[in-house]
């Protein structure tokens, strides 16, 4: 009896050695804080394109904050993680990072320190940045402005307050390494699926995650909830009418809205804005080429558009229609004219057409501000105008006139959660 | 403090940012062309427009449009003069005239949008501007009188 427990003991204390060992890492040395001018303009400037595509910024910026001072506090299903201060302040930012240290935190997910960092920072997806790139990302983070602040504690339960377990995260579901080009496609593509599934991280939001946190590697893009929001599926299961190809992606990253599909929103509006807006033509093109190879829109047939019934919003007796003609219309009317981004069609816009009524309900409630969508172009929120009883009757009646699709279930409660959610976006 | 133009002009007003612009327009800035009406974006009186284009001011927080061009009838054209103004009177379009600049800041997007407006298009696009004496026919006629003037002038641009 005692042998056998001794044995399990051995077993366990060995296990347990073997899981130290793996998460385990050395702290690096801290260096002087390099001098900005010990990186060329030429370095810097490829470095600020790179971390626009992938909108750093974004979330090492808190709301009101200074730039990459950290704080953004990201609601994930386990608690809220802060993001750090990555400005090149010696105290509380990366200031004493060498790149050795940075080149490690973002292809492994192992801090300066030695501290096993959350997947909420994206390394699953930036351990297939370049060298070269990751060089030039160090030039530019270093010579940003060094700020001093301290993000708040992150409100991880216990056990996910344990850094030390993510190394068996890592374990079941981290794959280092650079990418990997696939010869059978042009370098376009290689491009764009270097860009997007490496620092652009789309799959971050767009594809669905497990009970841990993890992306389905099964369910690439397939569309997922981030933030009250749907990320849509970028794959052939996208709902929108009309297929999104390869010129359609790219105006839409370009520009912030599609006239056959509709505008960006919600997070979107930030990434396109303040992040993919400092990539060049090429690369949003090459992205536009991965993804219209990937939603296989080049061989998909548009559902026939289904016929707006625009008369019908003028029918005296149905009070729904009233709903859309008075508040709606003198925007969102487009007649005969071929579909105007400035003008989005319902009938196109993918909100309507998405299996979870939350884009639209949020947009009903909040509108679109010059920062989203097309730059200057904004939408008033309605949530001070309509109950939540009209917003209801206003997606059914959408949802019955404009797409072919059956409605939405249980819009009372959906719209009535959104309208009580916190605005994250 | 949220800064923007005003019919040309920079202006700042100190009105919290979730104060509808329709206020600060009317009641901070002094411009009482641009009136209030339901308050909550369904009958249109409010109508300004935002970067060229028509917003109901009454539900759009003076927050949001920070940096942003604004026009109210009174910018529309500085001689009061512009084809749909000139339009208006010689359609005799207004009976008590409350709804009338929203009216017509609305029809001007409209003709921006469609130059050459169906009754379809006409009906669908000035649905959301309610006016209470019906004087929905000579409104119709007097935005048909100026769109051949507005083709005009943007060809002439």
């Amino acid at each position: 009896m005692f042998r056998i427990a001794s044995i399990f003991a051995g077993l366990i204390a060995v296990g347990l050695s073997v899981f130290f060992w793996l998460a385990w890492y050395p702290a690096i040395g801290i260096i002087p804080v390099p001098a900005a001018n010990s990186f060329s303009a030429n370095l810097v400037e490829q470095g600020a394109a790179l971390a626009g595509a992938g909108d750093c910024a974004v979330c090492h910026t808190a709301a009101s904050g200074k730039p990459y001072a950290g704080g953004y506090g990201l609601a994930t299903p386990f608690g809220i993680i802060y993001s750090p201060n990555i400005t090149p302040d010696a105290q509380t930012g990366i200031g004493g990072w060498s790149e050795t240290a940075f080149d490690r935190a973002m292809h492994l997910g192992i801090s300066r320190d030695g501290t096993q960092l959350y997947p909420a920072f994206p390394y699953d997806h930036f351990t297939k940045i370049s060298p070269p790139d990751l060089h030039a990302l160090y030039a530019y983070l270093m010579t940003r402005q060094p700020v001093s602040a301290t993000a708040p504690q992150n409100t991880l339960p216990f056990p996910f307050d344990i850094r030390y377990l993510q190394a068996g995260w890592k374990l079941l579901y981290f794959h280092a390494g650079a990418y990997q080009a696939v010869p059978s496609e042009s370098a376009t593509w290689n491009r764009g699926a270097y860009l997007a599934t490496g620092l652009g991280h789309c799959g971050g939001c767009h594809t669905p995650r497990n009970a841990l946190g993890a992306e389905e590697a099964s369910q690439t893009y397939a569309g997922a909830a981030v933030d009250s929001w749907t990320a849509p599926a970028l794959t052939a299961a996208n709902p929108s009418p009309l297929p999104w190809t390869q010129a359609d992606i790219f105006s839409y990253l370009r520009t912030g809205a599609s006239a056959r599909h509709g505008a960006a929103a919600g997070p979107m509006s930030a990434v396109i804005h303040t992040g993919l807006a400092q990539l060049p033509d090429s690369d949003l093109g090459a992205m536009a080429v991965y993804f219209a190879a990937h939603n296989g829109s080049a061989t998909a047939k548009a559902s026939a558009p289904h016929a707006a019934t625009e008369a019908g919003d003028q029918q005296l007796m149905d009070t729904d229609a009233h709903l859309y003609a008075n508040a709606c219309a003198s925007c969102h009317y487009s007649g005969n004219q071929a579909p105007r981004a400035i003008r989005p069609d319902l009938a196109l816009v993918s909100a309507l057409w998405l299996p979870d009524p939350s884009n639209f309900i949020l947009t009903v409630l909040r509108g679109a501000g010059m920062q989203d969508g097309i730059p200057g172009v904004m939408m008033p929120g309605f949530g001070g105008a309509m109950s939540d009883d009209e917003i209801v009757r206003l997606a059914n009646y959408l949802r019955r006139t404009r797409t072919n699709l059956p409605p939405w279930p249980d819009l009372s409660q959906k719209v009535a959660a959104l309208r009580g959610a916190g605005n994250h976006s | 403090m949220t800064s923007f133009l005003l019919n040309g002009s920079a202006v700042s007003p100190v009105s919290p940012e979730d104060t509808p612009l329709l206020w600060v327009v009317r009641d901070e800035l002094g411009l009482k062309g641009t009136k209030f009406g339901c308050g909550i974006g369904e009958c249109g009186a409010c109508t300004v427009h935002v970067n060229g284009r028509a917003q109901r001011s009454c539900i759009t927080p003076v927050g949001a449009v920070a940096g942003a061009s604004i026009t109210t009838i009174e910018g529309l054209d500085p001689a009061g003069q512009h084809p749909l103004q000139r339009a208006w009177i010689a359609a005799q379009a207004p009976q008590c005239g409350y709804c009338q600049s929203g009216q017509i800041m609305q029809a001007a997007t409209l003709l921006n949008d469609f130059p050459d407006p169906s009754p379809e298009d006409i009906s669908a696009v000035m649905a959301g501007n309610l006016c209470r004496c019906m004087a929905y026919l000579r409104i119709r006629a007097a935005i048909l009188m100026a769109a051949p003037h507005l083709r005009q002038a943007s060809i002439n641009e």
